[in-house]
């Protein structure tokens, strides 16, 4: 490029003309949302088969009664870090890398609002999980204390404390520059016709997400460091004997806790309130209800925080507080849920394998709220309390929920991202073995629960041996099932069916969002001029 | 992107990062907050001071009741001693003023500083527990294989509801001699 024309050619210099940088350093320097959105996925995608390998340990140990394969502090380091990988390795990055993808193009902007700091949350969320990954090696083994990193307990880890903590840091720096860059991009760069309450709603739940994620990652961060400070300073923040209480920490983490679930589970409301309209062929039902109801989770999700506390001793009056706020939550939730279902009434359904998966996320996750619900009840939680009822009810809203939302995801934009169709049939395969298999793993998780059986242990009384084994069956076919997903994923990139897609792929799908109406696959430089249209779908 | 939306975004961006680390301080802020809201006195109280020592007041002994009080006592993590109360359990009388011996050993050595941090079952109980004189109001000393006799003076303030008949009060020593030396 000549000296003339970076004088003159400064304003579109970067964005237009330019193709792909060559070579493999294009995934280490891209700064193209497209291409990050791509690292995010692909990063997802293994962590949530690394944690999905640590899941199958937890349930290879819990097979049958009495210790098989690994030793009790070893389990105690897979069941903490199953947690958190899937948590900040594997769900929230997914959702991120989706963001990255997705939001330019459906709100007509050319790329996300700051593409060089999108470089480095990506890359430091990397080096977040490798340091993670990096304690499973260190003396004293991996944080074994559950992922809620209780003190004193967690105090007890042996040379992996400060990583794990600066690994938190990390991840939490990852996010809140993620966010910052989403929350920016809604905000600035939407096309000029699309004003807020004509933004598809994946893109709604992600404004507010990225608000979250703002609000609650350095409140967690601030926590951990109250531990580095009280192990290796002497501070006592959680520390009884300097006049500390533990259970303040169980406070200030819960208030990052509670809203961290909602970070995982409001952009999966985004993809649901995505794809039912695409197949049910009719428009969201009640979008600014929807809006709002969204808006309602989220204010709702900083008042509640201590009825994952219920049992550590509380005045009453918290107690009741807790309880009703949390059970007021119910309330924004059934109007999402009843939106969904109304969208379907009477719509032209097909069955393609992205709907397959919403309507099971429909069913099942209402079937966790109901679990949550139970749970917030303050007296009969104290019998739900660490039990597997517990564990049942929060798997129940990730992986039927979130996680179904994700892969439904990935087979509705994946013929737009590549240009190949996926393989409906093994796709439909991977959905009712996935559909099944989590319901025979996660169901009898309830039962066991309610029978008493502790969440976090290697052993259990020989009363709980028949539902375990079933659980555990469960979980090793659902396992092997999202191997299906893996080849797909692949098979389409390399091809796919070889039918040619169309650039709306899905009937009439550009009334529905902007990127239906991008060439499949999407070029690598989209909307360098705003679209001056927005589909008649949007309200 | 044009440079004008490329200010904007950098704008809201630094916005935004303030936002989070403001929300970092108010991680730190939630801190004194939480003491500030334990002592509001429309919440009961769940965690009064129980390491103040309460002056001895005359209170009328309530005869027709009976409050079983029990002792647990506790060694954190590695605490190198021997901890025990005189007996498992006291019954005493509302209004009733009582000493119970507790026993210390320093099983090392050195010099150790060590505090005693009290507990109550049921929380509620705590403010109705009334001690004039205790071991726990300040940090012990023990040198060498010290053997300490330490007596705990209370009394169960007649005003305690009646739906309370056990109180269980638990001490757990911390061994703080680090932290002291540090300071």
């Amino acid at each position: 490029m000549s000296v003339v024309t970076a004088e003159h050619g400064h304003d579109h210099h970067d964005d237009h003309a330019h193709g792909p940088e060559k070579g493999w350093l294009r995934w280490i320097v891209t700064t193209n949302h497209k291409d990050i959105g791509t690292l995010y996925l692909f990063f997802a995608l293994a962590m949530f088969f690394v944690g999905g390998t640590m899941a199958m340990i937890i349930r290879a140990e819990l097979f049958e009664p009495g210790m098989q394969f690994v030793d009790p502090k070893f389990f105690n380091s897979m069941t903490t870090m199953h947690a958190l990988v899937m948590i900040f390795g594997a769900v929230m990055p997914a959702f991120v890398g989706l963001a990255n993808w997705m939001v330019p193009m459906m709100i007509g902007a050319p790329d996300m609002a700051l593409p060089r700091m999108n470089n480095m949350s990506f890359w430091l969320l990397v080096a977040g999980i490798l340091l993670l990954a990096s304690t499973l090696f260190m003396e004293g083994g991996a944080p074994a204390g559950g992922w809620t990193l209780y003190p004193p307990l967690v105090l007890q880890t042996g040379k992996a404390l400060p990583f794990a903590i600066f690994s938190v840091h990390l991840l939490g720096i990852s996010s809140i520059l993620g966010a910052i860059n989403i929350v920016a991009t809604i905000l600035n760069m939407r096309a000029p016709a699309m004003s807020l309450m004509k933004m598809p709603m994946f893109v709604w739940t992600w404004l507010i997400t990225g608000f979250l994620l703002i609000a609650i990652m350095p409140v967690f961060a601030g926590a951990v460091t109250m531990l580095l400070t009280d192990k290796f300073f002497h501070t006592s923040f959680f520390d009884a004997a300097g006049g500390g209480d533990p259970v303040l920490y169980q406070h200030i983490f819960w208030f990052f806790g509670h809203p961290e679930v909602y970070v995982m589970i409001l952009p999966t409301f985004g993809v649901a309130s995505t794809i039912i309209p695409v197949f049910a062929r009719k428009p969201l039902f009640g979008y600014s209800s929807m809006v709002y109801a969204t808006a309602a989770i989220a204010f709702l999700a900083f008042v509640v925080w201590a009825h994952h506390m219920f049992t550590v001793g509380m005045p009453i009056s918290g107690e009741l507080y807790f309880m009703y706020a949390t059970m007021l939550i119910a309330v924004p939730t059934g109007v999402k849920i009843f939106n969904w279902t109304a969208t379907m009434w009477k719509g032209a359904m097909t069955f393609e394998t992205p709907m397959l998966f919403s309507i099971a996320f429909v069913v099942l996750f209402t079937l966790g709220g109901f679990t949550g619900l139970m749970m917030s009840i303050a007296p009969a939680d104290f019998q739900y309390h660490d039990t597997y009822f517990i564990v049942a009810h929060f798997h129940y809203t990730l992986v039927p929920a979130s996680i179904f939302m994700l892969m439904g995801a990935g087979y509705y934009w994946l013929p737009k991202w590549t240009g190949h169709m996926y393989n409906e049939k093994v796709g439909q395969l991977h959905f009712w073995l996935s559909a099944i298999s989590v319901n025979i793993l996660f169901f009898p998780q309830h039962f066991l629960g309610l029978a008493g059986m502790p969440r976090r242990i290697p052993d259990y009384a020989i009363q709980f041996s028949d539902w375990n084994m079933i659980s555990s069956i469960g979980g090793f076919i659902f396992g092997a099932s999202q191997l299906l997903f893996l080849w797909v994923v692949i098979d389409t990139i390399k091809g796919g069916t070889g039918e040619k897609v169309t650039d709306e792929v899905w009937e009439d799908a550009h009334k529905h969002g902007l990127e239906w109406t991008l060439p499949s696959p999407v070029p690598y430089h989209t909307f360098s001029t705003p679209p001056t249209m927005i589909p008649s779908d949007h309200r | 992107m044009n440079d004008e939306v490329s200010v904007k975004n950098k704008k809201l961006g630094r916005k935004l990062a303030i936002f989070a680390i403001a929300m970092f301080g108010f991680g730190y802020a939630l801190v004194p907050l939480y003491d500030v809201l334990c002592e509001w006195k429309w919440i009961e109280r769940d965690r009064p001071d129980a390491i103040k020592a309460i002056p001895e007041t005359a209170y009328s002994i309530d005869v027709n009741r009976d409050i079983n009080v029990e002792f647990i006592t506790s060694l954190n993590e590695n605490t190198p001693m021997v901890f025990s109360a005189e007996m498992p359990q006291l019954q005493v009388h509302p209004g009733e003023y009582h000493t119970v011996n507790f026993y210390a050993e320093n099983k090392t050595n050195k010099t150790m500083v060590a505090r005693a941090i009290p507990s109550f079952s049921p929380a509620l109980t705590s403010t109705y527990f009334e001690k004039v004189e205790c071991f726990c109001f300040s940090e012990q000393t023990f040198t060498p294989h010290e053997k300490k006799i330490m007596p705990m003076r209370f009394v169960v303030n007649p005003g305690l509801p009646t739906d309370y008949k056990t109180i269980t009060l638990s001490y757990t020593f911390f061994d703080n001699t680090e932290t002291v030396i540090k300071k």
